[in-house]
């Protein structure tokens, strides 16, 4: 079979809500040849099962469903002429640039690309990853597999359902296979917190009467050839079930609602370095991973509580990816890291790229638009570096600080935290000008 | 007398609001930081809306189904029974994003619209 070879300046590794807007940002940035590489047979990503609404409250100051939200983007990525190569699994990035991909009418393609974008989002956890004991019949899905099915494929999952976990998805798919006729039993979850957001409680389990079992989890899945229902019980504060409370919910379904997990395959492959907490590539506030030419944006890099979040750090990786190209820049200069102190669970970026004096004093423009060769400036973006982190539990009132250097860079104050929605803070990107050794902590302290 | 605790979802605040009243006459309202808390909760208590989201079956197209929403939101006691009437509609491309799929669903004053295209024409390289 002859092999299909393409060139582009910038390629995007995922068609979801993050590869679109890095796509459609990096051809603003000026780069002229820009593809997505996709492994479903159409655009959207996750937002085309996500019927519901809630999207784009902040990116669109608009309530919209993900499949209108998807929608702009498509719009805007065919307007600005962004290329979409669809149902192309992308096996390898070659040290180069070149990324081989299948495809079942082209069969092996090379796109060769002077940058990349990895978007290729996350995965649920299964079953397997939380080593649920008991039989192994049919009925136990993923949320997001089973809103998939039914969705988009038009298959009915199941009548009378346990969800397990409180995430945004779970919640969601309780509504959906209520509207759907199912009868949802319960929504069981191991923390005694809520892990989605409270919207969600309110308009998907408490409309519909759908009790939520906080502190308590699935400890046995029992029936053989469908689930024929399980055992649930309490859990002690160290989350060990307490078999004494065991009982059992019969039912045909159980949804698991267990969290996500970033899909970076190629990103080990490729030999990035790798964020334990986060188990996403290590980035800088450029979006830009430990290999120069290779970009992250969206869930493959943390996973995100909204796709507006996304949709806005994607731009930037996508505009990073352009310049990258067009500029040589950002290139990889010295790099402070960008810690999780007390009260936290991680912080995104993990390193920030230090501003040398001479790149900052450099002047911009050499009357054609063009930039000085090598040149490091940051004018143009924003001169805010805005860090994204979570809080490792709930609380009231609590400040949120950055230090450098046994000072305060940035500080702000919130009514509550929760670890299910993520906060930021905002740094002046002047801190980092001939910045020594030394690195960024963040903290979070209640304050009553 | 009816009594009622509200959880606002205008912000991730979240206050527990609670409100007290007959048929549509509220008699108190407590727990509520902001003026849109306040609004929310009324409307809550009075006459609870949402936007129904679900699918159509279209004919025609690669997917079976098609992403729809009321064009605005609807009582929520409406729910079933907009659910009822819209499960038994089939539909054929070429389908335009927010036509009008089904109008006045369940008497409600409000019609069913599609929340994407459906034509038949892949966009591929």
């Amino acid at each position: 079979m002859q092999e299909k070879r393409y060139d582009f300046e910038v390629a995007v590794i995922g068609a979801g809500p993050a590869g679109l807007a890095a796509a459609i940002a990096a051809r603003r940035q000026g780069a002229k040849k820009v593809i997505i590489i996709e492994r479903d047979t159409a655009p959207g990503g996750i937002l085309q099962q996500c019927i519901h609404a809630g999207f784009g409250l902040s990116y669109f100051q608009k309530e919209l469903t993900g499949p209108e939200y998807a929608g702009r983007f498509i719009k805007q990525a065919k307007e600005e002429g962004v290329e979409l190569l669809l149902d192309s699994m992308v096996l390898n990035i070659e040290e180069d640039g070149t990324i081989l991909c299948s495809n079942p009418g082209k069969g092996l393609v090379y796109v060769r690309a002077g940058a990349v974008v990895l978007a290729m989002g996350c995965r649920e956890r299964t079953r397997f990853n939380l080593r649920i004991p008991g039989t192994r019949p049919a009925g136990v899905y993923t949320a997001g597999a089973a809103q998939r099915l039914i969705n988009r494929q038009n298959e009915m999952v199941g009548k009378k359902v346990v969800i397990l976990g409180s995430g945004d998805i779970g919640m969601i798919m309780a509504r959906r296979m209520t509207l759907e006729g199912a009868k949802v039993e319960a929504v069981v979850e191991i923390m005694d917190y809520l892990a989605g957001l409270t919207r969600n409680k309110v308009q998907c389990l408490d409309d519909f009467d759908i009790p939520l079992l906080l502190g308590h989890t699935v400890t046995r899945i029992t029936g053989e050839y469908r689930v024929e229902g399980v055992w649930i019980a309490q859990v002690d504060e160290h989350r060990r079930p307490d078999l004494s409370t065991e009982r059992f919910i019969a039912c045909d379904t159980l949804l698991l609602s267990v969290g996500l997990l970033p899909e970076n395959e190629l990103t080990r492959a490729a030999g990035i370095r790798m964020s334990a907490a986060t188990n996403g590539p290590m980035i800088n506030q450029y979006m830009q991973t430990s290999r120069a030419d290779i970009f992250a944006c969206g869930n493959v890099v943390h996973v995100n509580d909204l796709a507006d979040n996304v949709s806005a750090e994607s731009e930037l990786a996508g505009r990073s990816a352009a310049r990258y190209v067009l500029e040589g820049f950002p290139k990889r200069n010295r790099e402070i890291p960008c810690t999780a102190g007390s009260g936290i669970r991680y912080v995104c970026p993990q390193m920030l790229s230090v501003r040398e004096e001479e790149d900052a004093d450099c002047k911009e423009d050499q009357g054609d638009g063009r930039k000085i060769e090598g040149c490091g400036t940051i004018t143009g973006d924003r001169e805010e570096i805005r860090l994204y982190f979570r809080v490792k539990a709930p609380g009231a009132k609590t400040t949120l600080t950055a230090w450098c250097g046994g000072r305060v860079i940035a500080e702000r104050t919130v009514r509550r935290v929760n670890p299910g929605e993520m906060e930021h803070i905002d740094i002046h990107a002047e801190i980092l000008t001939g910045a020594e050794d030394t690195e960024i902590t963040v903290e979070a302290r209640e304050v009553g | 007398m009816r009594e009622q605790e509200i959880i606002c979802t205008i912000c991730p605040a979240g206050c527990h609001i609670q409100v007290s009243g007959q048929g549509q006459d509220i008699k108190s309202i407590e727990g509520y930081s902001c003026p849109r808390g306040k609004e929310y909760a009324e409307n809550e208590f009075l006459c609870p809306v949402r936007t129904l989201t679900t699918t159509v079956k279209v004919d025609g197209a690669e997917e079976p189904l098609l992403a729809v929403r009321t064009a605005k939101p609807i009582p929520k006691s409406k729910l079933f029974e907009c659910m009822d009437i819209i499960r038994k509609e089939r539909f054929r491309v070429p389908i335009e994003q927010y036509q009008v799929l089904i109008k006045d669903l369940a008497g409600t004053g409000i019609d069913l619209i599609a929340c994407s295209e459906r034509k038949g024409d892949p966009y591929d390289i």
